[in-house]
């Protein structure tokens, strides 16, 4: 079990850890004789501490700079202990540790009382979703063992961590350094009547599988490996909740993709039939479909997760410079990777006082927010009230992960009901029996939807008729259409109405699909396409098939186009090699 | 779930999400316990393959069944595998005992400049030909931008306080203080041009846990490691001259699990064997803010 031991700085937080090692007999030998020794030399008492702050800046300054795994064992289980530094400078830290906790042990100084990283531990430990807390009051030798000191911490204490949602295993009266209460209570604590720190912690549970645990996975990868022979097209992912099994019909998010597990597959054992939260698996499809890194599997029967560019959460901030609104950052949920913004900070909390309530317009190192975010593409989540990991996310900033936070609950954006209906479609869709990888074996080609667009002046249609005209005469299986050809006909009942323009994507969108269902490499000229209609032409026929060509100089909108062309002789042996580099086409 | 199977798991995930991030990505396979169950759990997180090369520091020190192990498991497991050996040192007798640099140095010179070297692709390297079965003069020279290590916390003081995903500077340098925090299963999979990160699928695995996994899995390891008859064995591998076996009778993995968490072994810390570890105080965490493993 991992274990954090969280607290503020000189509460003694080693030295409680130290003493747990030493009291167990867990320290390697010598080792303690030789920190006696070096605390001897310097005139130091012997400080248990140390055992632990094995790096030479530590001792020096007697404070712990970052997190030190600790392995230990009791009778019943093995324990990695995570010490982790209390002082606010490395909050970082502290946080990096409690993340990989089950259970925290918070430590408080019985003379000293509650400090502010007291506090802010504490709140941290409630948002990362810490699940299990014991509380040491730690240094009762310093008020006489005194039961009253103790009582009193503890109903404060007690109250803050309800208020912030956590409700506590255990308040424990201890003494690190008389190692009072660690290990064995001698009679200076007779009035205590609950258990030691070791017992506490060895009567911590763990949780469990329900039985109706909705699945979660987030695609981590897709394998093929051909090496050998290996014909297998392997999903990988971790189960974050839930339970998968040969013949689970599949949903994966944000696509709406469908498929069932053909097998789970597995290296040097039989190929198991199901597995569980918390195993990394691989499996393989009964459809080809195509599905990618940052997707979250669900089966069917189980309740949806949260596709939206926008949600609600509470984030904290560990950036050397502050996080501001409208500035572009990266979001990551789960294996998902988007462009995020702070759209807006509702209220901002210094986790560190009582009274939390901070003002400020951005969010500075440290310091905890209520805020609303928006991404630049749709990504599927949970809310924290229906499932720990996939309502988890992390933002990165020049290169270093600087912020994270938890989802409360995802707001429905500006596509919401579209994606609705793309959903409903893939749920009732009725599939050939011919399936999309032999129709690409027989063609040898993948189908993609080439959307030319670009300046005003400059000439589309006869880009995406050249286009056309020379993979085809390649033996590309390919047809080409305008704008128009939608525009006059299918949509010819909604021409000129009011809202019409997000209709007329929509329905472009749908032809697309079929086009693609059937194989094709569909190329469709338009005039200005915007990123929002991209986006959901995107969500219609799924994310990476479908590629942008500006044709022109500079791209004049906000379009982020994959390829950029500026004549029709040269842009389509461009737009060529850009299929055959992606794939699409066969070399 | 028991404890060595959540291990396995974390040990896989991190293992897809490092080939996932990274572009170039190689592993370090010193042919010990540690790094050849990383590599076993390879051959699990990929379905059977190891799809990056695996490179080998070799110190021309090394006790000679260490290299007959490397090539048979080479040759069985179809794997990628390519050394380097500063040659230069070796031959100018920059080396310990028989050279006049110490210890530390000698480290410096045969283990942590060939591995920069070969992680920024400059200096020659020998590349295992299977149809050959010898090793060529490897013709790419590319830099790989990750690194899989077999490194684990309970080694000793400093790797206690590494990270899964630890980004090293342009210079390989590791600043212990400004590290950044890791939550949750994130990891800093984004770096700036020029450095490169190293992952430790590992570091939370005891030298207990390597063994007990080793038997579970009935993983294949170097002889060295059991006694042979003569009453000691290799705890710890490294080079002939500052490696030194211990007094045991431990014939197989079992036996040494009985050994280490009962027996004599239950309180030596395991590098109590590698003698550059002591030498002017603190000398490996020295060693390992300028780039060693």
């Amino acid at each position: 079990m991992n274990l954090v031991v969280v607290g503020h700085v000189d509460h003694g937080k080693s030295t409680v850890v130290g003493r747990l090692l030493a009291d167990t007999d867990s320290l390697p030998e010598g080792k303690l004789e030789r920190v006696r020794q070096q605390c001897e030399r310097s005139g130091k008492r012997l400080e248990y501490a140390f055992l632990l702050d094995a790096l030479s800046d530590e001792q020096d300054q007697g404070i712990t700079i970052d997190v030190a795994r600790i392995f230990f064992n009791s009778k019943d289980r093995q324990y990695i202990i995570i010490d982790a530094p209390g002082h606010i400078e490395f909050l970082k830290n502290m946080i990096t540790g409690a993340s990989h906790a089950e259970a925290a042990v918070l430590v408080i100084d019985a003379d000293e009382g509650i400090k502010e990283n007291s506090l802010r531990h504490g709140y941290m430990l409630s948002l990362l979703g810490v699940e299990s807390v014991i509380v040491l009051v730690n240094k009762m030798d310093l008020v006489g063992y005194d039961q009253a000191s103790f009582e009193r911490l503890r109903s404060e204490y007690e109250k803050y961590l309800k208020s912030v949602g956590i409700s506590a295993k255990n308040f424990i009266p201890v003494s690190g350094i008389e190692g009072e209460g660690i290990a064995s209570f001698s009679n200076k604590l007779s009035w205590f009547k609950g258990p030691t720190l070791l017992a506490a912690l060895d009567a911590l549970p763990r949780r469990g599988l329900e039985e109706k645990e909705a699945l979660r996975m987030f695609v981590q990868d897709v394998y093929k490996f051909t090496e050998g022979g290996d014909d297998r097209r392997i999903v990988a992912g971790t189960i974050d909740s839930g339970t998968i099994r040969v013949g689970d019909p599949l949903v994966f998010f944000p696509s709406g993709k469908r498929s069932r597990v053909k097998s789970i597959e597995a290296f040097a054992e039989d190929p198991p039939s199901a597995r569980s939260r918390g195993e990394a698996v691989g499996i393989t499809l009964d459809e080809q479909i195509f599905v990618r890194r940052g997707e979250l599997i669900t089966r069917a029967e189980d309740p949806r997760p949260f596709v939206s560019s926008k949600f609600r959460c509470s984030l904290f901030w560990l950036g050397e410079t502050p996080m501001v609104t409208n500035r572009e950052y990266i979001l990551r949920v789960g294996t998902a990777r988007v462009t995020v913004r702070l759209a807006r900070i509702e209220r901002l909390i210094d986790a560190g006082s009582l009274s939390q309530d901070a003002s400020g317009e951005d969010v500075a190192r440290n310091m905890v927010a209520e805020c609303v975010m928006q991404t630049t593409s749709a990504v599927a989540f949970d809310p924290i009230s229906f499932s720990q990991s996939s309502a988890r996310f992390v933002i990165v900033d020049d290169f270093r992960i600087c912020g994270g936070g938890i989802i409360r609950e995802g707001i429905e954006d500006a596509q919401s009901a579209l994606r609705q209906q793309a959903y409903r479609r893939e749920e009732k869709w009725i599939h050939s029996s011919v399936s999309a990888s032999e129709r690409a074996e027989r063609f040898g080609q993948r189908p993609v939807l080439v959307l030319v667009t670009g300046e005003p002046q400059a000439d589309r249609k006869q880009f995406g008729k050249a286009l056309e005209a020379h993979l085809f005469s390649e033996g590309a299986m390919t047809y080409f259409m305008g704008i128009g050809n939608i525009i006059y006909g299918l949509d010819s009942d909604i021409e000129g109405a009011e809202s019409a323009d997000k209709e007329h994507i929509r329905r472009l969108a749908e032809v697309a699909n079929m086009m693609l269902n059937a194989g094709l490499i569909f190329v469709v000229s338009a005039a200005l396409i915007s990123q929002a209609d991209i986006q959901l032409i995107r969500q219609f026929v799924g994310v990476s098939r479908v590629r942008s060509v500006w044709l022109g100089d500079a791209v004049t909108n906000d379009l982020q186009c994959d390829a950029l062309v500026d004549s029709i002789e040269s842009g389509v042996e461009e737009v060529r090699a850009m299929l055959l580099q992606d794939g699409f086409l066969d070399a | 779930m028991d404890h060595l199977s959540r291990l396995e798991n974390t040990s896989i995930h991190i293992f897809r999400e490092a080939y996932n991030s990274f572009e170039r990505m190689c592993m370090l396979w010193s042919v010990g316990k540690d790094s050849t169950v990383l590599l076993w759990l390879a051959r699990k997180a990929f379905f059977g393959h190891v799809p990056f090369p695996l490179l080998h520091i070799d110190t021309s020190f090394k006790i000679p069944e260490m290299i007959a192990y490397r090539d048979r498991l080479a040759k069985e497991w179809s794997l990628d595998i390519r050394y380097a050996m500063n040659e230069e040192a070796i031959e100018n007798k920059q080396t310990f005992p028989d050279g006049a640099v110490d210890r530390i140095t000698c480290c410096k010179l045969l283990k942590t400049q060939p591995l920069s070297d070969m992680l920024k692709g400059v200096g020659r390297r020998y590349k295992f030909n299977h149809e050959k079965s010898k090793y060529d003069v490897d013709p790419s020279s590319e830099p790989f931008d990750g690194v899989v290590v077999g490194l684990r916390a309970d080694e000793e003081g400093s790797r206690s306080k590494e990270r899964y995903f630890s980004p090293r500077g342009i210079a390989n340098d590791w600043d212990v203080g400004a590290q950044p925090p890791e939550f949750w299963n994130q990891f800093n999979t984004d770096f700036p041009p020029d450095t490169h990160v190293r992952i430790h699928p590992l570091l939370d695995w005891t030298e207990v846990n390597i063994w007990e996994y080793i038997e579970r899995e009935k993983i294949p390891t170097v002889s060295l490691y059991y006694d042979q008859g003569a009453g000691t064995r290799y705890r710890s591998l490294g080079c002939a001259n500052c490696t030194l076996p211990v007094t045991s009778e431990a014939k197989n993995p079992n036996d040494i699990i009985i050994e280490l968490k009962d027996g004599v072994f239950s309180k030596v810390a395991e590098r109590a064997g590698r003698a550059q570890d002591e030498e002017g105080g603190g000398g490996l965490e020295k060693l390992r803010k300028d780039g060693y493993m």
